[in-house]
């Protein structure tokens, strides 16, 4: 049905007379008015929705929501994963998380890294995305070379770096062959640079997808919008600061978005190369769950590190949709459908 | 529209049978394991760690051999990643099904384990074994009684170059600290990193802290430590400052804090293996991950071994070792006495010779296959460990694993700097308390 604003009163009595009600005046229509008022009947747009949403609502609830509030349940007790729960400690797990300062220092590394990307990562994303935007000669190849290290795997790429930055690896030989050796740090074994080792090998890794998500925004910006702006005497920084920016406004939305989300959640590289360490330098969130539920058998207070993990997480999420991406959502999520 | 409502029917149907799935999936997808008798018939399902040759392929020969002198025994073979231990146990034991026979460290994790009730008690069924193993069989004991076998044994102890030694004019090995110390003075004088540790991975600087309480306690104050869930003795606090004295001839390689203990050349047992350090504090697995990470053929011939030195004035026994192995556990599930005949089956010689001298798993747990072991170093481990008046489980292992964790963590804490040698007895008994 095309019109699925309202159903008009043919389709629903094609639709009565399809699921085989009888439609007489002697029939199903008194009697279905006597149990089920016309106005509380449901449409076939509310059928429609729950044949298609059923599927995915169960799967939503089976394998999102339910273990979110198991996780939430098991953060009451405390326990090793043998036995039963039998220990319920209440809230005691997650005041010992929130008192614990590795925990509020590995938040604060989350943070770092957050604000790190949003300062560093988006304006090289932008301005690499701007100069391959361009027609160069090797294009193609360049945005190929730049795209490369998203396709490896977070595993793949810890551990290629984790070699090339030992103490006399790859890295110190080319600061070295450059002049740059008096610049030669321990990379992975100094607290107070550790954290922004990771940085970098979080940028190089995704840096890439940063630039292609850009690039397809760019594609999205009317040429006949520049032009006109050329004409009319528009420098070139001009027509970049006040054409292609703001129109590429919703994907940098988005993509600090994904960054966010991705900083709050960062866990792969860190734990190959570094397992959180040296002292907890460059513990996050995640490394902090995985060490004290899985590591050391205490799943109540994992578990009750997840849902702190989750709520900063969710509680970001929201507050960013509500007052960053709701224009560009507008009329999708937002707008009423029905 | 017919099929409007033949589609709300199957969607409900899908969305049901994924709840059901959702819920059996904990009993159903793990493989049946039940060594239940039915027939004369035993099925034992075993999961263990060979997840490669060439321990998969003598574990498979052995289930070959053993299926045929046990008719009517067939012997599963899971092999499960070793880390993954740690998450699938829990679960499995919670389950009505759990395997028939697993992978077993000993110590705290199986004092934990039993907790479940899903373990076999092997005191008396394999009473005959055990005293055959002597002591090698204490690290699988809980309140006396025997929960797993092992089937190998691990020393710790120093592996060091005998060119770098020479090259650094040092005759013979060390066996006080004062003279490891001297050591450590004139590698350095002689430009070569004296020690590499692997403190990325921060178990092998437990290592130095664990063998420091082991020259500092009595083998009586050691034992009480360990089942008393506790690190709150005078002597843990010696063993401290010994750790800081140790720490402060700064013996370790550029960098240790960054560096893994056994991944890549740049590893810990890489430096040792490449000739960029002399000195490791390892297990006796070293030679194998080293010959790994080296294209130099003749390392084997060029490393030797010495145990931990002793501590002047420590009241420690001087010949005490720290060590660890690996073993199997029954299940409760499991027909007996099939189950504990093949954990005897493992440890009769023929199949621990196989083990050490194809698989090179360590030490064998059962003494009368020695002579498998080919490097002369090893031969000198186990004739060490023979002769040792107590081996120590790691402590990591021993006390319970949040215990385990917490000293691990800390002693990694003190290695990068922060806290006290205090700082490590205090997180033992913090972690402890929540028990």
């Amino acid at each position: 049905m095309s019109d699925l604003k309202s159903p008009p009163a043919a389709a629903v009595k094609k639709f009565i007379a399809a699921a085989g009600a009888p439609t007489g005046p002697a029939g199903f229509r008194p009697w279905l008015a006597r149990v089920w008022p016309t106005h509380r009947r449901p449409s076939r747009k509310v059928i429609e929705l729950i044949v298609l949403l059923t599927p995915a609502l169960a799967l939503f609830t089976f394998f999102v929501l339910l273990p979110i509030c198991i996780a939430a349940y098991y953060g009451l007790f405390n326990w090793s994963g043998y036995g039963t729960l039998s220990d319920f400690v209440g809230l005691h797990n997650y005041r010992l998380v929130l008192d614990d300062p590795v925990f509020r220092e590995s938040v604060l590394h989350n943070v770092i890294i957050a604000v790190l990307s949003l300062l560093i990562q988006l304006p090289l994303s932008i301005s690499l995305a701007l100069l391959l935007n361009r027609r160069l000669r090797g294009g193609s190849l360049l945005r190929m070379a730049v795209f490369a290290p998203y396709v490896l795997s977070e595993a793949t790429t810890a551990v290629l770096w984790l070699l090339m930055l030992q103490p006399g690896g790859f890295v110190d030989q080319v600061f070295k062959a450059v002049g740059l050796g008096h610049e030669i740090h321990q990379w992975l074994a100094s607290t107070s640079i550790v954290l922004y080792t990771m940085f970098v090998v979080v940028t190089w890794k995704y840096i890439g997808f940063g630039i292609i998500l850009l690039l397809a925004g760019l594609q999205g910006v009317p040429v006949e919008l520049r032009e006109a702006a050329a004409i009319d005497g528009a420098s070139s920084w001009q027509v970049t600061r006040r054409i292609t920016l703001p129109l590429l406004g919703p994907t940098i939305r988005i993509w600090i978005f994904l960054s966010m989300i991705g900083s709050l959640q960062l866990f792969d590289i860190v734990w190959i190369m570094t397992i959180g360490g040296p002292a907890n330098a460059s513990s996050t969130m995640v490394t902090y769950m995985i060490e004290n539920g899985f590591r050391s058998l205490e799943f109540g207070y994992g578990s009750a590190v997840a849902v702190i993990l989750f709520i900063i997480s969710f509680v970001f999420a929201l507050l960013y949709q509500r007052f960053a991406l709701r224009r560009d959502t507008a009329g999708a999520l937002t707008g009423a459908v029905g | 529209m017919r099929s409007t409502r033949k589609y709300a029917a199957v969607g409900v149907a899908v969305a049901a049978a994924l709840g059901l799935a959702a819920c059996s999936s904990s009993s159903s997808s793990t493989p049946s394991s039940s060594g239940k008798k039915s027939s004369g018939k035993v099925t034992l399902t075993w999961w263990n760690n060979a997840t490669a040759n060439p321990l998969k392929a003598v574990y498979l020969s052995a289930i070959k051999s053993f299926e045929a002198s046990h008719p009517g025994v067939t012997i599963t073979n899971v092999p499960v990643q070793n880390e993954q231990f740690t998450t699938k146990m829990p679960l499995a034991l919670q389950s009505s099904d759990p395997p028939s026979i697993f992978q077993q460290w000993g110590g705290g994790q199986e004092a934990t384990q039993i907790k479940s009730g899903k373990l076999t008690n092997l005191t008396t069924l394999a009473s005959s074994l055990i005293s055959q193993l002597g002591p090698a069989a204490a690290g699988w004991q809980v309140n006396g009684q025997q929960y797993g076998i092992p089937y190998d044994l691990h020393m710790v102890g120093f592996w060091y170059r005998k060119d770098l030694f020479a090259k650094a004019g040092i005759t013979s090995t060390p066996t006080t600290m004062p003279e490891l110390n001297a050591d450590v003075a004139k590698l350095k004088k002689a430009g070569i990193a004296p020690i590499a540790v692997g403190s990325k991975d921060r178990w092998p600087d437990a290592f130095y802290w664990d063998y420091f309480a082991v020259r500092e306690c009595s083998i009586a104050t050691l034992k009480t430590a360990v089942k008393a869930i506790s690190a709150n003795y005078p002597c843990f606090a010696k063993a401290g400052d010994d750790l800081k004295t140790f720490m402060a001839t700064k013996p370790f390689q550029t960098g240790f804090l960054g560096t893994p203990a056994q991944v890549g050349a740049g590893s810990s047992a890489g430096l040792v293996a490449n000739g960029k350090a002399a000195m490791e504090l390892q297990g006796d697995w070293d030679p194998g991950v080293m010959s790994a990470l080296t294209s130099n053929k003749k390392v084997l011939d060029q490393i030797g071994w010495f145990p931990f030195p002793s501590v002047p004035g420590a009241a420690g026994s001087p010949t005490a070792l720290l060590g660890g192995g690996d073993g199997f556990s029954c299940t409760t599930t499991a027909a007996e006495p099939a189950c504990v005949d093949f954990l005897k089956y493992l440890d009769s010689p023929a199949v621990q010779e196989k083990l050490v001298a194809t698989a090179n798993v360590g030490l064998p747990a059962n003494p009368a296959a020695a002579s498998a072991l080919t490097l002369a170093a090893e031969k000198t481990i186990l004739s060490t460990s023979q002769h040792a008046s107590y081996v120590q489980n790691y402590f990591d292992i021993a006390y319970p694993t949040n215990v385990g964790q917490a000293l691990d963590n800390a002693v990694a804490n003190y290695f990068a700097g922060q806290g006290s040698p205090d700082g490590i007895v205090t997180a033992i008994d913090q972690a402890a308390s929540q028990q």
